[in-house]
């Protein structure tokens, strides 16, 4: 495979285009799978930007009780655009859109996806659903207020842009849609002779059970969204008690997609974590099967846990506890993989750079989202904590310490193979120690506030809760600041960085194999399988390669 | 080395994708459908909760539809099938002019389908029976539920068949151009099954409210 001299005489993606434009049209127009990975990645980070900006706006207000920076109304808005733009802006396409349009095609020995003009297509779905929730901030009425989970009755009632900034999530839901559909069938089809589906990387399989769920679950959000659309322009009835309809049905309806949806969050996330971990222990991961079979799993038993978002919503008391115990099980499979990352580590020689220091901080913080979300789907406890800050550190914990560290993670993994080039690796670390206590300063102290019955989506709050509010926000700085600092460092390195070579960290998937950039349709000739996916006895190999 | 200003004719070379899966294809469009038949079944769940519990109210609703335009739809949509499958055999047996015969049928009765529904609804309307409408405001909530399911999905059903005369559309003028061959005609079977999925669907919301009364 690749060969130094050649490598070096190669052109890499970044110089040859698929289209006959050259400048911005030939990446506005662009088919290449790594050429999309990266606008997605311009594009999320963008709004990634924006809905933390909003997120420190909103702990600016809570510094004092009472008005501090904006009214009551405007933190309503705010922290409903904060949590859609979060959700599904930034979170559900982040990792399967950028780092699985980049890497699941290379990683199984593709020159790209299987619906190269599709894969655009979806790109620019995603732009049109941004932008309408863009537009429906300025129209008359006024920015949606309704909190991210768009909740019958009030989302019928309220007088603001709902239809249009509900419908962008059914626009992006699409997108989501597409992708999936792209991915399932990149992996049946372009798989490189004798890829089995057991030596595909872990990061393939996580992606691929994440696309089914994008396909299956989707559409259920998709008629939710449209059927209250319909009900605030014809009023139909369907969710109006007053005709006979039932606002509890939309709750179902909203959570049997949303609920699939934080496993289309959580997946990829896990399967990043399964390549960082053996390449920076320098070992094979551990119970491969196991992580594979439990990325299906967590994909298949994450249906039918829906409803513990609705203990409070009067179901009735078998549900309660039928769906209570299923939550407990959906744990199990995340579990096994903790367990076998664990093993993999033990006895391994780590080389702790800022990948596995990421991950490491993934684990920490996603443990105490998960271990935190039982008590959560315990009956007993959920009645007492429903609606409060507790919830809403939870979901931080997993969303943000799950998968956005992760995010953060592939990056830096990923940044010497997709630029050609090294980022500035003490200030990377400085990172991710700020980024560590900062979030822990601004979402522990919402355990706590939960626990003592502190409200979520309040802009005021009772004095007892002074000390804590203001330590949550200083704690926003500091995360802030780790965020800026990161951003800045691999911004800065994108042009000045020092060269990174092929294989900087010494991993062995198919990625590492060719040159960084990689080349237009990543390899000359289509590699043929000869090792288990994270064999280091390649690794010499390798060497002698380049 | 910066990536983004290379100038020159280094720049104009560009690879060509001459990439084609006809398997790979139909599998991405079984799974766009597998979305399709999600997304009705939202639809389809809600039918069945409310008519569980209004089930009287949903009878006696049901049984001011009128069956004879439903079944006459009925005939036409499947006979659509039909056509459609011809179409995709003749062009298999290179007859260029039967299958663009079949597919301007399968266009004509997709037209007569939405002309039919167009009258149903409109007798309807002229009834006074309409989302909040007055007349419907004044029923049990049983029969206002059942009529506004039956605008909803038989509506979202319409905009499925209106979206499948598009694309059929789409591919009488690649047939016509030559792009669909007979060694090349995966476009077309997959816009035959999507014209079969808009089949089927109807083949469910016709019992569901014609029917069982
Ligand atoms: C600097 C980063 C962030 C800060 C300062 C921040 C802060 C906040 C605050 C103050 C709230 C409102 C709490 C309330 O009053 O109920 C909130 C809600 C929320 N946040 Fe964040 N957050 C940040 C990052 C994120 C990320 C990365 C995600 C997702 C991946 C996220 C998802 C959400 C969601 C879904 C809500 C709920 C919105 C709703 O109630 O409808 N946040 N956040
Ligand atoms: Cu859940």
């Amino acid at each position: 495979m690749a060969n130094g001299v050649i490598a070096i005489e190669e052109k890499n993606f970044y110089q040859q285009s698929t289209n006959k434009y050259s400048g911005i049209l030939s990446w506005l127009l662009t088919t290449d799978h790594k050429r999309i990975g990266l606008m997605y990645l311009y594009t999320i980070s963008f709004f990634f930007i924006v809905g933390v900006i909003i997120g420190i706006l909103m702990r600016l207000e809570l510094l004092t009780p009472g008005k501090t920076i904006v009214d009551a109304q405007t933190y309503n808005t705010l922290f409903t655009l904060h949590g859609v733009i979060m959700i599904f802006l930034f979170i559900i396409p982040g990792l399967p859109a950028i780092f699985g349009n980049f890497f699941l095609p290379i990683q199984i020995g593709a020159r790209d996806v299987a619906f190269p003009r599709l894969n655009l297509l979806s790109y620019y779905v995603y732009v049109v659903g941004a932008i309408l929730v863009f537009i429906s901030l300025f129209l008359p009425g006024g920015p949606i207020d309704t909190g991210w989970t768009f909740y019958i009755p009030y989302s019928v009632r309220s007088s603001t842009n709902v239809s249009m900034a509900i419908l962008a999530a059914f626009i992006l839901g699409f997108s989501s849609i597409l992708t999936g559909i792209n991915f399932i069938t990149t992996v049946h089809r372009l798989r490189a002779p004798e890829m089995t589906f057991f030596k595909m990387p872990l990061f393939v399989w996580a992606t691929y059970a994440t696309a089914w769920i994008q396909i299956i679950a989707t559409p259920v959000i998709g008629i939710t969204i449209l059927l209250v659309i319909i009900e605030r322009t014809f009023g139909v009835g369907i969710f109006d008690p007053a005709l006979g309809g039932d606002p509890i049905l939309f709750q179902h309806l909203f959570w049997i997609y949303s609920h699939p949806a934080v496993y289309i969050m959580i997946l990829p996330a896990m399967g990043v974590v399964s390549e960082i971990i053996p390449t920076f222990a320098r070992r094979t991961i551990f119970g491969y099967k196991a992580i594979a079979m439990s990325s299906l799993a967590i994909a298949f038993v994450g249906y039918l846990v829906w409803a513990h978002h609705m203990f409070t919503s009067g179901m009735s008391d078998t549900a309660r506890w039928v769906f209570s115990l299923l939550t407990f099980i959906v744990a199990l499979p995340s579990g096994v993989k903790v367990f076998n990352w664990v093993a993999t580590m033990y006895k391994g020689s780590i080389d702790p750079q800022t990948p596995f220091l990421w991950v490491m901080a993934f684990i920490f913080l996603f443990s105490i989202g998960g271990l935190t979300g039982l008590v959560l789907g315990s009956l007993a406890t959920d009645v007492h904590l429903h609606d409060t800050y507790f919830v809403v550190a939870h979901f931080h914990y997993v969303m943000f310490g799950g998968t956005g560290t992760i995010f953060f993670a592939a990056l830096h993994y990923w940044f010497p193979k997709m630029f050609g080039r090294m980022y500035f690796k003490k200030v990377a670390n400085i990172a991710v120690l700020l980024f560590f206590i900062g979030f822990n300063m601004l979402y522990f102290t919402k355990f706590i506030m939960g626990y003592m019955g502190m409200p979520r989506r309040y802009y005021d709050y009772l004095p007892q809760f002074a000390t804590l509010q203001e330590i949550s926000t200083v704690g926003s700085w500091i995360l802030a600041l780790a965020i800026f600092l990161m951003a800045g460092n691999l911004i800065y390195s994108l042009r000045k960085g020092p060269k990174a070579g092929p294989n900087p960290w010494g991993g062995v998937t198919l990625e590492w194999h060719i040159p960084s950039p990689p080349p237009m349709e990543n390899f000359k000739e289509i590699p043929t399988i000869t090792h288990e996916p994270y064999d280091f006895s390649q690794l010499k190999e390798m060497k002698n390669e380049s | 080395m910066n990536h983004n200003t290379i100038v020159g004719n280094e720049y104009n070379h560009t690879i060509e994708h001459v990439h084609r899966d006809d398997v790979g294809a139909k599998m991405g469009m079984w799974l766009f459908l597998f979305t399709e038949v999600l997304l009705f079944g939202g639809m389809f769940l809600t039918y069945a909760v409310y008519r569980y519990q209004y089930s009287e109210q949903f009878r006696l609703a049901a049984m001011e539809l009128n069956t004879g335009i439903g079944t006459l739809n009925t005939v036409i949509l499947l006979t659509s099938s039909l056509t459609v499958a011809l179409s995709i055999a003749a062009i298999q047996k290179k007859n260029k002019f039967l299958s663009i015969l079949m597919l301007s049928v399968t266009v004509v009765f997709a037209l007569m389908f939405l002309v039919n529904k167009y009258f149903e609804w409109m007798a309807k309307i002229n009834h006074g029976i309409f989302p909040a409408s007055e007349e419907l405001l004044g029923r049990p909530n049983g029969q206002i539920l059942f009529f506004g399911l039956y605008y909803v999905m038989t509506g979202l059903h319409g905009l499925h068949v209106l979206i499948g005369v598009i694309v059929l559309l789409f591919m009488l003028y690649f047939l016509i151009k030559n792009d669909i061959t007979l060694d090349n005609y995966t476009k077309l079977e997959n816009a035959g099954l999507y014209w079969h999925l808009v089949d089927l669907i109807w083949i469910f919301l016709f019992p569901l409210f014609y029917l069982i009364q």
